[in-house]
């Protein structure tokens, strides 16, 4: 049973040793000419050096937290809309009433956050 | 069609969910917080009436293509929970208006995790269980955190969710293990598998360290004072009650319908934990000053003495644990229902005992309901306490566990003392003078008056309960003793 695992530990071991290889490689007969701006870890083009314990705007948690409301809907709403004939009438109430919960947690976040709404700039 | 017949059978839970809902979007659409507490007082109220249809009309049956169940254990820990939470939300929303902390979203959440308490009693699945114990916690930790600008809650409600966390990990390795050894998930199925080995024996112990994390047995139960003192004193009640009975039918109906071939085999390991719980929970709670703490090591005491009958392993044992968990929730909600009308008059501090001192005669009703549930929690005659304690120790005696029980009685007797101190303080010990109590609601004491009778009541009639407590048990595959 365990033979059948075999190609996997091939398969690492050669990722592995590429890896290894590679970056050697790259180091030995690659051309090095550092510059202050190189050296500089890419952070999406800002300037990553800094307090990490900047305070943001409590709305991006909201927002963060419906998208994984929205997230995990789609985990429920996709397969049942894939088997959507064979599971009847029954699954589909039950994923409508889903869908209500949801959307009545929606409806609360946005009543309670509204005026958190306004992105505004966090104050350092 | 089925669904909606399984629905009908799932009523409380389903109308506990909806009144959460519902009670959310009041709150959302900024409700009055009198309405919002009137209408999760209608829905407990209804939810209660239809649990306690079910508790004394419906034959234990298998619903939601038996992921859950309804009517026998089911109905018996839907109601106990339901219960509790009606009370606590009368004692909550006196208190936290007390308290000045009356955030309307206490109220959905209490909903959501009432749901959450039913599903974890009716489970018939493991993942039915995880999704229960899920629902509850994740609202607790909330609930435990929710006077957010106290240190102490604040620390309760983080130690609450990393320890939560943490055994949420030990139950899903269990749960894991424990399909691939049997290759089901469902109670009954696992039950059916008898041949051991590592992968079981792995499943089955992490599977058990989770559920003592949660019902806070030693030597699992670090967070529990934290959590206990730090909480909203109502919360806790809920905590201790509603929160304790779930866990506690789950694990009985894993016990039961899992694992009732190794029952026997996990007497030795019970009874090491009830005996380290019952002795470590004892002691701790004597040198205990704030009442409140005293309160959460005596509640772990008490899951000492009910691990005494589900070491015993038979029937008799885990019917008197569920008798247990109805006795201790009249009490205990009552007792912390007293111990907030004290509190909320003060500051969120006022919990020390010595600050009691003299409150027995100002609120002459209050001192007396106090000493009757605290006389209750010691288990003296005539409580339900006490009968609760006679059947889980001679559950312990029938299943030879002689020498445990009497370690058992021995704490038993050693914590009048702590119980009884709350007493001297409010009756015999001078107060001073600038204390005053103002008059608690109608409601409040009402309540509070009606769980003593419970109580009383529960301590001298508990016969008609405990048979049918012991008719849940009548299809079990462990070896019956008598009643």
């Amino acid at each position: 049973m365990l033979e059948a695992y075999l190609p996997i530990f091939v398969l690492l071991g050669i990722a592995l040793f590429l890896a290894i290889v590679l970056a050697i490689l790259s180091r030995v007969i690659g051309p090095y000419r550092p510059s202050a701006t190189k050296l500089r870890p890419y952070e999406s083009g800002m300037d990553p050096v800094g307090d990490a314990k900047e305070r943001y705007s409590i709305s991006f948690y909201m927002v963060a937290m419906e998208f994984i409301v929205f997230d995990l809907e789609i985990i429920f709403i996709y397969p049942w809309a894939v088997r959507y004939k064979e599971l009847g009438l029954g699954t589909f109430f039950a994923v409508m009433v889903f869908i209500l919960i949801l959307t009545l947690g929606l409806i609360y976040t946005l009543k309670k956050e509204s005026k958190n709404f306004q992105i505004s700039k966090s104050t350092n | 069609m089925e669904i909606i017949n399984d629905l009908l059978l799932f009523l409380p839970a389903t109308i506990v969910a909806i009144g959460g809902l519902t009670v959310m979007m009041l709150d959302g659409y900024k409700a009055r917080s009198r309405t919002i507490y009137t209408t999760t007082m209608v829905f407990l109220g209804i939810a209660l009436g239809v649990a306690s249809w079910d508790l004394l009309m419906q034959a234990p049956e298998l619903i939601f293509s038996d992921m859950a169940g309804a009517g026998g254990t089911a109905a018996f820990g839907t109601f106990i929970v339901v219960f509790g939470t009606f009370f606590t939300v009368i004692l909550t929303h006196d208190y936290l208006i007390g308290v000045k902390h009356n955030f309307p979203q206490v109220y959905p959440l209490l909903m959501f995790c009432t749901f959450g308490m039913i599903v974890l009693a009716t489970a018939n699945d493991l993942v039915t269980v995880f999704v229960g114990l899920e629902t509850m916690s994740v609202c607790l930790y909330a609930l435990a955190g929710i006077i957010r600008d106290k240190r102490l809650g604040v620390e309760s409600a983080l130690k609450y969710f990393v320890m939560g966390a943490f055994s949420t990990g030990f139950f899903l390795y269990g749960i894991t293990l424990l399909y691939g050894a049997t290759g089901s998930t469902s109670l009954p199925e696992i039950g059916a598998y008898t041949d051991g080995g590592l992968i079981y024996w792995g499943g089955v112990s992490l599977l058990l360290v989770a559920f003592m994390f949660k019902v806070s047995a030693v030597p699992f139960h670090m967070w529990t004072p934290d959590v206990y003192t730090g909480s909203p004193t109502t919360i806790t009640a809920y905590m201790s009650t509603a929160g304790k009975t779930a866990s506690f039918v789950a694990l009985v109906l894993i016990l039961d319908r899992a694992m009732p071939f190794i029952a026997t085999e996990l007497t030795a390991t019970f009874s090491i934990i009830a005996l380290l719980t019952m002795i470590l929970g004892n002691a701790v709670a004597m040198v205990q000053d704030n009442v409140k703490r005293m309160l959460a090591y005596s509640s772990i005491a008490h899951v000492g003495y009910l691990f005494v009958g589900l070491a015993a392993g038979s029937v008799a044992g885990y019917s008197a644990v569920l008798f247990y968990l109805l006795a201790y929730t009249f009490m205990n909600v009552g007792a912390f229902g007293v111990v907030a009308y004290y509190e909320k008059n003060h500051d969120v501090h006022f919990n020390n005992v010595e600050s009691y001192a003299g409150l027995g005669y100002q609120r002459p009703i209050m001192g007396v309901l106090l000493s009757i549930f605290l006389f209750s929690l010691a288990g003296i005659p005539i409580s339900a306490g006490f009968n609760a304690k006679y059947l889980v120790f001679s559950a312990g005696i029938e299943a030879g566990l002689v020498s445990l029980v009497v370690v058992g009685v021995l704490a038993s007797a050693a914590s009048a003392y702590y119980y009884l101190r709350v007493m001297v303080y409010l009756y015999f010990r001078e107060g001073k003078e600038s204390v005053s109590l103002i008059e608690p609601k109608k409601v409040y004491s009402f309540s509070l008056v009606f769980l003593a009778l419970l109580t009383l009541y529960f301590g001298v009639v508990p016969g008609g309960v405990t048979e049918m407590i012991y008719g849940y048990f009548s299809d079990s595959m462990l070896t019956a003793t008598a009643p």
